[in-house]
């Protein structure tokens, strides 16, 4: 990684004005690590108060452990414990249609970059397409489609959707196309290995990084999807978290005031549900940092 | 989040399938089959046929006979779909104004900043919020947006709201929802640049200050026109992803207890159609019409852009 010198180069004039222009930037840049940070550390430190120190207090002030507990006890009380089961609903979707991701992506990015076959042209410019479509593009009319069949409301309206993953594939395609030497294939095959042995003994063995990569994205998109479970299950009780933190909303006095009653959901509660709708990736991008970052440029750093 | 971007730009070909004998190459294309089975049944049942049945529903009407362009001409007739198209557009303008110009100006100073955990630090804070994406990022700041427990509501304050309603009149979404897919999607993309500027020759940027360039002119002359085809990018992607627009307004609707209307953009009201009206071809016809820019955009890019492999 190269790092450039912002310095000017030495005896030109104006110097001055190259310091001032250095300061301006770095006000500015100041100002956005604070545009991007300060929600973050405010909703952390949401969940530890009581709502009326979320009000009146200071927002930067810590709160204490018997208000988290306190919030955490109301969250997971409300209506019986629906939060419980929306996020376990969420871990089924999204891990559902994760392995199903993997297994049909993983090979098929190998076949389409190592193997021949027809229409291996067709499927690829299919998958790129499909690929950069907006995956909310595609909800309304899977929904009219699954409408026919008789699948909505069923985990599978969600799960099968979702395992539909073009991006995985053409993730593992350029890394196979990439990555692994043709020669490894045909010495594989020369020692007998048949086709699906050479697949399982020698290219999956390789892949460990990519099928990480795929699931990692996959994961993420999945448990932050909204738009199609929203759409595809009506009842409450198939909600996955980003769906049920809407019915909390609804229960919120302070932005619904028709919702005063005994299910009434405070606001650092309704922080903490946020907090728990995002944890789960929260905890895999901070563990999976430099990893992902790697992946992000992964194309962009070779030429 | 946008997560279908980040790949890059990478030049080599698929190597080819090998002469094998005649029987290998039987074996072998009959297994390539069986590898991409469950895949291209994926592609058939949730790429290819929804859109053709979003074809077929918005050229018909409800008994199914052919309906030609009616449900085109009922639905952009209809006394929401103009504001939708309006709300839409005017937030797509201010959002990708600053998408591209930010993007560019934070990827290009990070690069800059030669301290290296400065520079690393700087990357993760942009990227973290895209952890927050959907519904949780558009609570976390309906939180920020609302005076009486907004950090910032100092801020807000300022700006002369002193109430969560003020805040969000219909005038003030697009800058609204501008801001929240800003903060939650720039990180990504400054990412990518930081990747695409690493890509760029350091004996270029060297030798441009032997001549005596200063950092903004390198900046202005060298690394942004090297970066074009990467904004590009960023500005398609973001520009099909912005026309879907839902998630932001139907949280705000409820929210706001429909202060913003819940047929805000064109996402929405398809919905309305759907399951308000029960009218699938009016929704179908304005998916299909939402479905027909995002694959204009993108089979734009696929042909013309040069940043994608098809071989």
């Amino acid at each position: 990684m190269t790092t450039v010198d912002v310095r000017r180069p030495a005896g030109r004039g104006n110097s001055v004005s190259g310091w001032s222009v250095r300061t301006i930037i770095a006000v500015v840049v100041a100002i956005f690590v604070l545009f991007f940070v300060i929600p973050i550390v405010w909703l952390l430190l949401a969940t530890t108060k009581s709502a009326h120190a979320l009000i009146v207090g200071n927002p930067f002030q810590p709160g204490s452990l018997g208000d988290l507990a306190a919030n955490w006890t109301q969250l997971f009380a409300f209506q019986d414990g629906a939060v419980t089961a929306w996020v376990g609903n969420s871990a089924l979707y999204a891990l559902g249609a994760l392995v199903i991701t993997l297994i049909a992506s993983i090979p098929a990015g190998y076949a389409m970059a190592l193997t021949e076959f027809r229409f291996r042209r067709l499927l690829l410019v299919l998958t790129l397409v499909v690929m950069l479509i907006p995956n909310t593009a595609l909800v309304l009319p899977i929904f009219l489609e699954l409408n026919v069949v008789g699948l909505i409301g069923s985990p599978l309206s969600v799960i099968l959707p979702m395992s539909f993953f073009p991006f995985g594939v053409y993730l593992t395609y350029i890394y196979f196309s990439t990555s692994i030497p043709r020669d490894l294939l045909a010495a594989a095959r020369l020692d007998g290995c048949g086709e699906f042995q050479v697949f399982t003994r020698v290219a999956l063995p390789l892949a460990a990084p990519i099928v990480a990569l795929v699931a990692f994205f996959s994961f993420v998109q999945n448990w932050n999807n909204f738009f199609l479970p929203f759409v595809m299950l009506p009842s409450s009780e198939g909600y996955p978290i980003q769906v049920g933190l809407t019915s909390l909303l609804a229960s919120t006095p302070a932005f619904n005031p028709s919702s005063a009653g005994a299910q009434s959901v405070q606001l650092p509660t309704l922080a903490l549900a946020t907090v728990i709708s995002v944890l789960p990736v929260l905890i895999v991008f901070l563990f999976a940092q430099r990893f992902l970052v790697a992946g992000m440029t992964a194309g962009g750093t070779k030429e | 989040m946008t997560v279908m971007n980040e790949t890059g730009p990478s030049a080599t070909t698929a190597p080819r399938g090998g002469q094998g004998e005649r029987s290998d190459a039987g074996e072998r294309s009959a297994m390539s089959y069986g590898f991409v089975a469950p895949y291209t049944a994926l592609v058939i049942a949730f790429g290819v046929l929804p859109a053709l049945y979003a074809v077929f529903l918005a050229f018909t009407d409800s008994e199914g006979g052919f309906a030609g362009i009616a449900n085109f001409t009922k639905v952009v007739s209809d006394f929401r779909f103009l504001p939708a198209v309006a709300h839409v557009a005017l937030y797509l303008v201010i959002w990708l104004v600053a998408l591209v110009v930010l993007v560019s100006f934070l990827a290009v100073v990070v690069h800059a900043v030669r301290v290296r955990w400065l520079s690393r630090t700087l990357r993760f804070v942009f990227y973290l919020p895209g952890a927050l994406a959907g519904a949780s990022s558009v609570m976390l700041w309906l939180f920020v947006l609302d005076p009486t427990a907004s950090p910032v509501s100092g801020l807000l304050h300022l700006l002369g709201f002193s109430s969560f309603v003020q805040v969000i009149v219909p005038a003030n979404l697009p800058p609204v929802f501008a801001i929240i897919a800003f903060w939650t999607g720039a990180g990504g993309w400054i990412v990518i640049m930081y990747g695409a500027l690493n890509n760029i020759s350091p004996d270029v940027i060297e030798a441009a200050r032997i001549d005596g360039a200063t950092a903004v002119q390198i900046a202005r002359r060298i690394q942004l026109p090297m970066l074009r085809k990467w904004i590009s990018y960023m500005g398609i992607m973001s520009l099909a992803a912005g026309t879907q627009l839902f998630v932001e307004p139907q949280l705000l609707s409820q929210a706001s207890n429909a202060v913003v209307p819940n047929d805000y953009s064109l996402n929405q009201l398809a919905y309305q159609y759907a399951f308000q009206q029960n009218d699938f071809n009016g929704a179908a016809a304005i998916s299909l019409l939402l479905l027909v820019i995002a694959l204009a955009l993108s089979a734009v890019f696929v042909t013309r852009g040069g940043l994608f492999e098809k071989d």
